[in-house]
């Protein structure tokens, strides 16, 4: 019993000092798997839209500016920036998501810049050097809690009304709406969740890294978000999460490995576009797409399906 | 009646593809649209369907307007419709689609399902027995769990008519549903459109499949370039002068193998 | 006042014009759009910057080169990113993301090789001239910067409009099947848009190197943004449609800065585009459907 004791008590030790080693990764990798998930879910309505890293600026900003100014507690700011985010979501996302699919991507990544260049010229929240100060509030239980959250979230959406429907419409809009889906109603509601889920990570975001920096908030962001969705797997709630992991770790991973000779300084930039470019070519449903286990069929996730829908049918 | 349409019309640049039309369906009538290519009797359905609004007319299901309406909204009111083209879900399997068909029963909100309600995994658990009944029903029992886009096509013709009636609709539309088929795979078909009318079904059947048309349908409505040119029973419509006209130098059988 | 601006405007106009008419110029053909374009535009300022700083060239020859290193790296993409992508159903979608993957490695290559600091042009590279046009003075940069893109974007149109290569590239932007069937070699056609797309884009990268004198590895960001306005805004396939689009924001932009403060510059690109997608998605001169149905 005694051994039992040590060898419990050695775990620990071995944990919180894994966790002290590691802690940015760790909550970076939380955080990426948030923003991963909330471009899923409109990805899941069949919608590209890059809008994310500006929601993800609007609640970072709304979150910071209420817990320094007002004093609000973590968890107040957190549904404060998650609900601007999803408010302000409404009127873009009516008029937007209407259009067609490279549009639709086009007019939400203009957006995410417009809500950069907005901070930007804002004085009171800092201008160009945005917000410094923030109290560091957010743990790494903090963030795996709202991950969580979502995850199971994830899970029993896919077998409900609305997974059904979000479904359908991914692969076939208008047979959808044939089928009393009002179409419409879930596009907006995807891309209004999508923005509460990416405010959310703002706040978190920003009460991890002290600053509120409104160039982290721009088309750069988008494309690191859409990175992990795409190399993840789009087709199923774990691929985000799997691609923000391995997008993530991957240069920790090589700089470690630095010490064998083997990569020169690993750059993350170079990283993030040869993996993109490997998966798009060879892997295009993801990474997910390798560990397919429903028996007795080749590992193949449901088509994707939205380009000919869209582009090829008008 | 159930279904009526009054003057319709729908233009596609100069084309006009539907030029005041009327005709009506009686409840739980087989009733057959017919005409040669380019008639208008897809653009019909698409403008029943709200897929497409009309220019001028009225559409009324059971003196309700339908043609004002927003798509889903009509499906709402219980009308369903195949498309010429099958449009299956290609990437769910065959239960799947007709899982999604019965989106309007589905009473059980999200939260019930986050929260693990008995009412929700009940409802899903009826929903799914009669998916399952319905493709017996249909004649393709049994192979639920296949690929929709793997099915053989007489198969897929089938599983879209399934997932029509997976929300019990109370109007069918079928667009050409027997396209491609042989003589007999046609003639099943129509079996199946016949009991379904007998169950209380109305049904307006789009088709080439001249034969089939007569054999199943209580009445036929002919279109010719947008126009009604004829609506009557089968008989009548067969020796309709118009209607022999507009067929004219087309086999009887046209459209059948 | 007015007329200074409008000179101004003209003049950074026509290089987001050429810019933008590669942009374009491939997304008729092939109904993608390639993210990569900016990276090409960064990199042809490189390679002419190179070759005047220390091979000492004359800065029209180096233009050329550039032109000539755009092409050539238009065509890799192509083979690259493109072509083994265009069976999928998928192909917009996944061509948009390997482009962006191709631009993220471009960029990171030249960070390497440049580093992130940002290089100049040497003063002698062009004469310090500049004249008087009625109330507006204008510079022999800006002149040659003005001649040179209008030249290469009228060569384009005629090349499109009269030659039998131009006439391929109109069938397969139209329907590609129906130009396979009637007998254009649609691979040729597509391989020669890469070409001259990045080959102009390389060009436009050269002459804004020179007119802002600066010359970096983000250079293709804010450009890239504004490109998709302006053929957003000229309509998207279209090239007339990309030199007006250009033209018009240039003015535009340079004006705002007048008026309102060069801290909203770039905030007018997306305004427009937002403007433009909510009341006209087709843009002032396109044809493609943009609405689902």
């Amino acid at each position: 019993m005694c051994c039992g004791f040590c060898g419990r008590w050695g775990a620990m030790n071995w944990l919180t000092e894994f966790y002290n080693q590691n802690s940015t990764i760790i909550n970076f990798i939380g955080l990426n798997a948030i923003l991963g998930l909330s471009l899923y879910i409109t990805l899941s309505a069949g919608l590209l839209s890059l809008a994310n890293a500006g929601f993800m600026g609007i609640g970072a900003y709304t979150g910071a500016l209420l817990t320094i100014h007002q004093h609000w507690p973590l968890w107040g700011s957190l549904l404060a920036g998650g609900l601007m985010a999803a408010l302000l979501a409404l009127p873009l996302g009516l008029p937007v998501l209407r259009l067609r699919g490279v549009f639709l991507a086009i007019a939400t990544i203009g957006f995410g810049e417009v809500v950069r260049l907005f901070f930007i010229n804002w004085s009171f929240a800092g201008g160009a050097l945005g917000i410094v100060g923030v109290p560091q509030e957010t743990r790494w239980w903090h963030i795996y809690l709202v991950l969580l959250a979502l995850l199971f979230f994830f899970w029993r959406l896919r077998r409900s009304r609305m997974g059904y429907a979000l479904e359908a419409i991914r692969q076939d809009e208008p047979a959808a709406r044939t089928m009393g889906i009002n179409t419409t109603f879930y596009k907006v509601l995807t891309f209004v969740l999508g923005a509460f889920i990416a405010g959310v990570a703002g706040v978190l975001q920003a009460h991890l890294r002290f600053i509120v920096d409104p160039g982290d908030y721009g088309f750069a962001r988008a494309v690191d978000i859409l990175v992990y969705a795409v190399v993840g797997g789009m087709n199923i709630f774990i691929g985000p999460l799997l691609g923000a992991g391995l997008i993530t770790v991957l240069p920790e991973v090589l700089r470690h490995m630095k010490s064998w000779g083997i990569q020169p300084g690993p750059d993350r930039q170079l990283i993030n576009g040869v993996v993109l470019l490997l998966v798009i070519l060879f892997l295009p449903r993801g990474i997910v797409s390798l560990f397919d286990w429903r028996p007795g069929r080749r590992p193949r996730w449901p088509l994707f399906r939205r380009a000919e829908t869209r582009a090829s049918r008008t | 009646m159930l279904l009526e349409l009054e003057d319709i019309g729908r233009s596609f640049g100069g084309v006009h593809a539907v030029d005041g039309a009327s005709f009506a369906v009686s409840q739980g009538h087989v009733h057959g649209l017919i005409g040669p290519n380019g008639a208008g009797k897809t653009t019909a359905i698409n403008l029943i369907s709200g897929l497409l609004r009309p220019q001028r007319g009225e559409i009324r299901l059971d003196g309700q307007r339908l043609d004002r309406l927003p798509a889903y909204r009509i499906a709402e009111l219980g009308v369903r419709r195949t498309f010429q083209s099958i449009r299956l879900f290609p990437g769910m399997t065959a239960l799947q689609n007709v899982t999604v068909g019965q989106h309007v029963r589905r009473q059980a909100s999200l939260f019930e399902k986050l929260v693990f309600s008995r009412r929700s995994a009940s409802e899903e658990r009826l929903l799914q027995a009669d998916a399952e009944e319905l493709l017996d029903r249909t004649g393709i029992g049994g192979r639920g769990d296949e690929r929709a886009s793997n099915l053989a096509y007489g198969d897929q013709r089938r599983l879209e008519i399934a997932r029509a009636l997976a929300s019990n609709p109370r109007l069918l539309l079928l667009d050409e549903p027997a396209a491609g088929m042989n003589q007999s795979e046609a003639l099943g078909l129509g079996e199946l459109v016949r009991r379904l009318a007998a169950g209380g079904l109305t049904i307006l059947l789009v088709e080439h499949n001249v034969r089939l048309v007569m054999a199943v349908c209580d009445r036929i409505t002919v279109l010719d370039f947008g126009k009604v040119i004829a609506n009557g029973t089968p008989a009548e419509i067969s020796a309709d002068p118009a209607v022999i006209a507009a067929y004219l130098g087309l086999e009887p059988t046209a459209g059948s193998e | 006042m007015a007329e200074q601006q409008i000179v101004n405007g003209l003049f950074l106009g026509s290089i987001y014009a050429l810019f933008a008419v590669g942009y374009t110029l491939v997304f008729g053909i092939l109904d993608i759009l390639n993210l990569a374009h900016q990276a090409v535009f960064m990199i042809g300022a490189f390679v002419a910057l190179e070759l005047v700083l220390y091979e000492h060239w004359n800065i029209f020859p180096a233009l050329v080169a550039a032109m000539l290193a755009g092409g050539a790296l238009g065509v890799l993409l192509y083979y690259v990113a493109f072509k083994p992508l265009r069976r999928r159903p998928d192909t917009y979608f996944s061509g948009l993301i390997s482009s962006l993957a191709m631009a993220t490695i471009f960029e990171a290559i030249a960070l390497r090789v440049w580093g992130a600091r940002t290089s100049r042009f040497p003063l002698n590279t062009f004469p310090d001239r500049s004249y008087q046009i009625g109330n507006a003075s204008v510079t022999l940069l800006q002149i040659v910067i003005l001649v040179v893109s209008l030249l290469l974007m009228l060569g384009l149109q005629l090349m499109v409009r009269r030659s039998r290569l131009g006439k391929g590239m109109r069938a397969v932007a139209e329907n590609e099947r129906a130009a396979r069937i009637l007998g254009v070699d649609v691979e040729r056609v597509i391989i020669v848009s890469f070409l001259i797309s990045s080959a102009l884009g390389a060009a436009a990268g050269v002459l804004y190197g020179l007119s802002f004198n600066s010359v970096s590895p983000d250079m293709g960001r804010s450009v890239e943004l504004k490109g998709l306005s302006i053929i957003v805004l000229g309509g998207m396939g279209s090239i007339p449609g990309a030199v007006l689009g250009g033209f018009l924001l240039g003015i535009t932009e340079v004006a705002s800065v007048a008026q309102l403060g060069s801290s909203k510059r770039d905030a007018i690109a997306f305004i427009v585009l937002f403007v433009i997608l909510l009341i006209r998605p087709r843009g002032l001169l396109g044809r493609a459907t943009v609405r689902e149905v």
